[in-house]
């Protein structure tokens, strides 16, 4: 009795509000799990946009966007006009020479897509949806990964275009595009992993910005250097496997390896196909352990 | 339509250091279930096991028929979920949030946008869903949490102390909102809370549990039949000095066991007594007009975890209320 009459006090303007128009129950279809994880996995894309986010927050990624396809445009705009027999920068080369600009991305992107989720402990909504830990590793790994391919492939995209616009050999151009694809694909993969690892670790993006660049750079700057020094003093062999260190320089290993890139490492030598071997491996090496550095770090943060 | 909706079996949870349920046996039928205990009781350490995310130590559970252990997914589908906790991005409207939750919850886009919509309305969010949730006020942000766990049409909602850091308006809409979602939505809802008398006024049916152990469980009309305290304030005159004495002499002289309001704001001047239905109201205000006495206050004491500890234990004796150790 007590209870009914604290109900009627509870709610006294209910009358007065546009409440009462009725609770329609939902019979339409649940489409699951895989769905779910779909649904995760395109907000995620294009969150990595800045789509379906504020007006501020799509400045940065557009603008790197733009900044990656600007010099493939003049490459075009230059091999057109002075009809050039070839393109000036090889397609597998170009990911390479732009590597500051995807390594800002990564930087920007990552913890926007993990440490938010973190930060403002959105993750026990989704586990307490019918998804589970591996689809939303997966889900944010791919959408970061494919956010990266967009990155790195369309810039390719607008060098294929342009040549067989310069009508430069066919063949060949499509040949180069197709490594140059592979290439990127490879290197979508491992920079996801990368960022995702480190920006998983943190709920601050702030720190997650700077960890991800502090990798990035210092990896790189560390191992060039290093591959330098070995070059001076002749040791051609050692300085190759340096470059097993750093993210950029294991994807030139591979494409100067298997697919028939020219190498940026000193004296343009890089590994030949034994040694190449070894890149893929760790590569993938390093594919597979951010994959699984995820799943652990997701398996605890539960509720 | 008596079924069950929730149904444990010796439920025991323990972590190495800690025992968070121990051989927890309850059954919940629909309604509005109240789960009440003191923080660390293991009320949330339940709502995970339920929702199949942490494996029970030993025992059994079932969520809707549906075993925890085994069908998780299935239960994660038919159950809405509102964490203790802030769980909102700032930087997004309350309406993308919901719509991309209800997509999660594997409503196809055009479901999730309507339901959306209609969600956020029920809840009572209008024209600032279209804004983002960082500049919402603690209660708004409490609605869309709650809107995220019913958005997609839920059998059973898990709402994790949804009062939690409201104003005393702002608790009152939560809970009569929260009864709405079973009178109006047919949606069961079990809610936990730290303060039984809140839970009083909402649940059909109340669950306490304390130290992982249930300690109680019974309709919310037995939970006030023999649990309603009246604490009595009342003025002094220049007949009677002591106002309070005079009408705990005068209580006792009617047979009724008054006492002291010790260890509370303002003891010796606050008094106690059970309650045993309509009677007492009239009595209480007999005796203190008989005496000429002004009333101060005469209230129903929102009752405290603790209170049931003394009731539990001391259950046969009805008088034994509000015991200061």
């Amino acid at each position: 009795m007590a209870a009914e009459q604290s109900l009627q006090a509870t709610t006294p303007s209910g009358d007065t509000r546009i409440h009462n128009i009725g609770y329609r129950s939902y019979d339409g279809p649940r489409l699951g799990r895989s769905y779910a994880r779909m649904s995760l996995y395109s907000q995620s894309l294009r969150g990595a946009y800045g789509l379906g986010r504020s007006a501020k927050s799509k400045v940065l990624p557009m603008l790197l966007f733009v900044v990656m396809c600007v010099p493939a445009a003049i490459m075009v705009a230059v091999a057109v006009a002075t009809k050039a027999k070839e393109l000036p920068l090889d397609y597998t080369r170009y990911a390479i020479v732009m590597q500051a600009v995807i390594s800002l991305y990564v930087a920007s992107q990552a913890p926007q897509s993990v440490s938010r989720d973190l930060r403002f402990k959105t993750v026990p909504l989704y586990f307490s949806r019918p998804i589970e830990t591996a689809d939303y590793v997966r889900a944010k790994y791919a959408a970061l990964a494919s956010a990266l391919f967009v990155l790195t492939a369309a810039p390719l995209l607008v060098l294929y275009v342009g040549a067989l616009l310069a009508k430069l050999d066919f063949t060949d151009q499509t040949k180069g595009f197709a490594q140059g694809l592979v290439s990127v694909a490879l290197l979508s993969l491992l920079f996801a992993g990368i960022g995702l690892v480190i920006a998983s670790v943190t709920p601050r993006r702030g720190f997650g910005i700077a960890a991800v660049i502090a990798v990035l750079t210092i990896s790189y700057g560390a191992v060039s250097t290093l591959q330098a020094i070995a070059d001076v003093q002749g040791s051609g062999d050692a300085g190759i496997l340096i470059g097993l260190f750093s993210p950029i320089t294991l994807i030139d290993g591979v494409q100067s390896a298997y697919l028939g890139a020219s190498s940026a490492f000193p004296g343009g030598v890089g590994p030949d196909r034994t040694e190449g071997l070894l890149f893929v491996l760790v590569t993938l090496g390093l594919i597979a352990g951010s994959h699984a550095l995820l799943m652990r770090r997701y398996k605890k943060v539960g509720l | 339509m008596d079924v069950t909706v929730i149904a444990t079996e010796s439920l025991s949870k323990r972590f190495p250091r800690v025992t968070a349920l121990d051989r927890l046996s309850v059954d919940v039928g629909p309604g509005v279930t109240g789960l009440v205990g003191a923080n660390g009781a293991g009320k949330s350490t339940l709502i995970k096991i339920l929702l199949g995310l942490s494996p029970a130590t030993e025992g059994r559970a079932e969520v809707l028929g549906l075993d925890v252990a085994t069908e998780g997914a299935a239960i994660r589908e038919r159950v809405g979920y509102m964490p203790e906790h802030d769980c909102l991005p700032p930087d997004v409207s309350a309406t993308e949030f919901v719509v991309h939750m209800a997509r999660m919850s594997g409503l196809p886009a055009t479901a999730a946008r309507e339901r959306t919509a209609d969600t956020l309305r029920h809840v009572g969010l209008y024209e600032e869903r279209y804004r983002p949730i960082g500049g919402y006020s603690t209660g708004m942000k409490q609605r869309v949490k709650l809107a995220q766990a019913l958005v997609h049409d839920p059998q059973l909602v898990f709402l994790d102390e949804p009062t939690n850091g409201l104003d005393p308006v702002g608790r009152d809409e939560m809970l009569g909102l929260i009864r709405r979602i079973h009178t109006d939505f047919g949606i069961s809802v079990l809610v936990t809370s730290h303060l039984l008398g809140e839970l009083e006024r909402t649940c059909d049916h109340v669950v306490v549990v304390d130290g992982g152990k249930l300690l109680r469980s019974s309709s919310t009309r037995d939970f006030t039949q023999t649990t309603t305290t009246l604490a009595i304030e009342v003025t002094d005159t220049d007949e009677h000095p002591d106002g309070t004495r005079a009408v705990r002499e005068a209580l006792h002289a009617r047979g009724v066991t008054v006492q002291d309001g010790s260890g509370l704001p303002g003891a010796g001047h606050i008094l106690l007594l059970t309650a045993q239905g309509e009677d007492t109201f009239d009595l209480v205000r007999d005796v203190i007009a008989d005496l000429g006495l002004g009333l101060v206050r005469m209230e129903q004491r929102r009752h405290q975890i603790a209170e049931v500890f003394t009731n539990d234990t001391d259950a046969q004796r009805k008088e034994a209320v509000g015991h200061g150790g």
